[in-house]
């Protein structure tokens, strides 16, 4: 074999701390390494050529380029080296940037290193084989997890490319976070204005099944080829008959015991419920916690009111089975509930805030509630525990975020915008009021975003004061804030009539749970991570799976959309062509040493191996022996290292080529 | 070949492509700093080790071996870190037979966020084997008795 080593300067990222020209002259040596160079820029067009241009040269049939990640760049050199007529498995990767020159700061010892990589990486091609890639069908629809503003927005937009979606939801409607909120920043438009449309249109379009009140239980299969299995929770409600009317809900003797989710714990809701007029589907739900049929048995009374004979007390969950090619996860957020710690959580919270002890001290979206012209006060600013108007509001920023002794060091991107927003919506009702905002830094990156915070400031006339609030206590009524003016050096203290806490956005409770059930990683926050935060930001590392709007780290509404449209571009990318290429790096039976034990069997993830009986002329059964699917096999290797008799190799990492970058490496 | 040997201890460690080699990957991006001793063999998964590599890597000249995955429940394969934990569970019971001290060998879940921990985790292995000295039992073996491939 003919092997050409071509090693990359990458500007400076390697060339600064590995010697590249040593290891070029060192590789020149190693047994098999008929060319060896190194390059400034060996991703970019010349340097791919003088890849090319090698391979002529010096007839090689064996590539290894010390580089960036193979995560990087792996594809980029493999197409290359395939454009010169080698076979692009025939080209090996050594990371000489993330692995080496990134992390360590002698000169000698990272370049003794990049040697070594690039040394066991010319031992392993040494043992690649040619291989081809595998084809299989794209099943052309797509699952969309979550069916708030992000999910609507990639649902809409595959859809309406003429792709079916399967949109699930765990709510009973469809809307989000979003359907929630008053005014939108930075053109104070109509929240509920510009979502419920589009919430009609997901819940009409023809291309788009929609399924509420239903949970992802299971994701088999790969790319293209998803298997999901689906929970539809038992509603109570027969949705083929429900015109929804609203006559149960009404007589619903339970009106008053339920706390809204809405309306965030501010009004409450009868135990037969839909969680807002403009609710899609408009179809109610049961609350069985609270619902006196399911807890004694004794009411009827929704079922005796509903003309249409709809109430169907014996409903069963559903499980649904769906055929996808893709899916795009847009879960979304919460907020972070600082009066309730989430279990055995190390975050400590701030109880000197009172949040859940006194009633005028409230989150973020409690606040929108209040604003909204849909929320329990009808838009007029009312305190909860009185119903007065406050006159003097305090807004704090940054309550779990960029905090992290106390809750998380990230910065939750939205509430800067929000409380602005918040204060200058007050000030436009409550034109004698005084709105506060205690804040660290004023964070308005975005189109339109710092003049809307300087109007605040400068037009409505909303206190900005850096700095953080130590603690608040109620006295004689008012809500004491007891805060530190840091440019002006002075404690300051604030008697206020209400207080809004800007909360950290987190991460849904169970978002980790369902990225074990997707197979996608999440970080320790429980956000959805992308493969590359600034070339790839809308893909998982597994293929297939897609990343929308707020699952993936803190995002206000236009990013979200964007995010929810690249992710749709992204299915749509895969459905543009029949037939998708995969890896050909399967597990491969040798027939011969096979006994046919089937250990291979019990430990495949995948069904990917099935049993095949060799038989004779006449047609007599010889031996049954194990066979890979390669459409099945994902390539994980789990039985090869099972295999007691070595009789099936993972392609590409066989045991011998591993004890080959062993012996390579020592 | 004289390189690594110049650096003591050797360590070798055998990582999954999807969430230890990736958190190696971000520990890069991120620019932190750690110990240069180890090399690693990437594989698809932790399911695909098969603890004759570990005995292997010794052989050769290993200090030190370090496996490294995706944490329980996340696995790119399902199941496979599963099956590399049973593995072992047998496995290290085996250790003290074979006269490898258990300290020489770690085994760790790091995930493709966890730039940082995959930092600790090598640099914690690194010192730790640091003060094992060097191992040359299996080295011996394999120079005295192996023909050599």
């Amino acid at each position: 074999m003919k092997i050409g080593v071509f090693i990359c300067h990458c500007g400076e990222n390697i060339g600064r701390t590995v010697d590249c020209a040593r290891v070029s002259k060192a590789a020149g040596f190693f047994p098999g390494v008929v060319h060896s160079v190194d390059y400034k820029y060996m991703c970019s067009d010349p340097g791919q050529n003088l890849i090319k241009q090698a391979i002529k040269d010096f007839k090689l049939d064996g590539v290894v380029v010390g580089s960036c990640s193979p995560h990087m760049h792996e594809k980029t050199f493999r197409k290359a080296v395939a454009d010169a007529g080698v076979n692009p498995f025939l080209c090996e990767i050594a990371n000489l940037r993330e692995h080496v020159s990134w992390v360590h700061e002698d000169i000698d010892v990272a370049t003794d290193k990049a040697i070594d990589l690039v040394r066991f990486a010319v031992e392993k091609v040494k043992r690649n084989v040619p291989l081809t890639t595998i084809k299989v069908p794209v099943t052309k629809r797509t699952l969309v997890i979550g069916g708030g503003i992000s999910g609507i927005q990639a649902a809409l937009d595959v859809a309406n490319a003429g792709y079916e979606v399967v949109l699930v939801e765990k709510e009973p409607s469809i809307g989000g976070h979003m359907s929630q909120l008053s005014e939108t920043f930075p053109t104070l438009d109509c929240s509920q204005c510009i979502l419920t449309p589009r919430m009609v249109e997901v819940y009409q379009h023809p291309k788009i099944k929609l399924l509420t009140y239903s949970e992802v239980e299971k994701v088999e299969g790969f790319i293209g080829n998803f298997k999901v299995t689906i929970r539809k929770k038992a509603r109570y409600v027969d949705d083929t008959k429900c015109t929804g009317c609203g006559d149960c809900m009404q007589k619903c003797p339970i009106k008053k015991k339920a706390l809204s989710e809405f309306d965030e714990q501010l009004t409450t809701r009868s135990a037969i419920y839909v969680p807002f007029p403009q609710a899609v589907p408009n179809i109610p739900v049961i609350d069985t916690s609270v619902c006196t049929y399911f807890k004694t048995g004794k009411c009827s009374m929704c079922k005796k009111v509903c003309g249409r004979d709809a109430i169907f007390f014996e409903q069963e969950d559903q499980l649904l089975t769906e055929e996808i090619g893709a899916i795009i996860m847009a879960t979304g957020y919460k907020l972070y509930s600082i009066d309730k710690k989430p279990e055995g959580s190390e975050i400590k919270g701030y109880g000197e805030y009172g949040y859940g002890k006194y009633k005028d001290v409230i989150d973020g979206l409690q606040f929108e509630r209040i604003a909204s012209a849909s929320g329990p006060t009808s838009g007029e600013f009312q305190r909860p525990s009185d119903g007065k108007t406050p006159k003097k509001i305090v807004f704090i920023q940054c309550v779990g975020s960029r905090d992290e002794s106390k809750g998380f060091s990230y910065c939750s991107k939205i509430c800067c915008m929000y409380t602005a927003k918040h204060a200058m919506l007050y000030k436009h009702k409550v034109h004698d009021g005084e709105a506060y905002v205690f804040y660290m830094d004023i964070r308005s990156g975005g189109k339109m975003y710092e003049e809307f915070v300087r109007r605040a400031i400068e037009e409505d006339g909303v206190k900005y004061i850096r700095g953080r609030v130590s603690r608040i206590y109620e006295e004689d009524g008012k809500y004491i804030v007891k805060g530190e003016d840091t440019l002006a050096g002075v404690p300051i203290t604030i008697d206020a009539d209400m207080v809004v806490l800007a909360t950290a956005m987190v991460a849904q409770p169970d978002a980790s749970k369902l990225a074990q059930t997707v197979g996608i990683p999440y970080d320790k926050y429980g956000y959805f991570v992308e493969v590359h935060p600034k070339l790839r930001p809308v893909e998982s590392s597994s293929g297939g799976i897609f990343l929308a709007g707020a699952c993936h780290s803190p995002r206000d509404i236009p990013d979200s959309v964007a995010m929810a449209s690249a992710a749709a571009a992204k299915a749509m990318v895969l459905f543009g062509s029949d037939m998708l290429e995969r890896e050909p790096t399967i597990a491969l039976v040798n027939e011969n040493l096979c006994a046919g034990c089937f250990y291979c069997k019990k430990v495949c993830a995948y069904n990917a191996i099935e049993i095949k009986q060799i038989k004779d002329k006449q047609g007599n059964l010889i031996k049954e022996v194990a066979f890979v699917n390669s459409g099945l096999c994902q390539g994980c290797g789990t039985c090869n290292a099972t295999c007691p008799s070595k009789s099936i190799e993972l392609i590409g990492y066989t045991d011998e080529q591993i004890y080959a970058e062993i012996s390579a490496l020592m | 070949m004289e390189n690594i040997k110049t650096q003591d201890p050797k360590i070798i460690a055998f990582v999954c492509n999807w969430c230890t080699y990736t958190g190696a990957d971000l520990a890069g991006t991120s620019r932190l700093k750690y110990q240069p001793n180890i090399r690693m063999i990437k594989l698809p998964c932790t399911g695909r080790i098969d603890p004759v590599f570990i005995i292997k890597a010794f052989e050769k000249g290993a200090d030190g071996v370090l496996v490294s995955g995706c944490h329980p429940g996340d696995c790119h394969y399902n199941a496979g870190n599963f099956h590399a934990r049973r593995r072992w569970m047998m496995f290290h019971k085996l250790l003290d037979y074979m006269g490898i001290d258990e300290n020489r060998l770690h085994f760790s879940w790091v995930s493709a966020s966890e730039g940082k921990k995959f930092v600790d985790v090598v640099n914690a292995f690194t010192n730790k084997v640091k003060t094992q000295g060097p191992f040359e039992k299996y080295a011996k073996i394999n120079k005295e008795f192996v023909i050599n491939e």
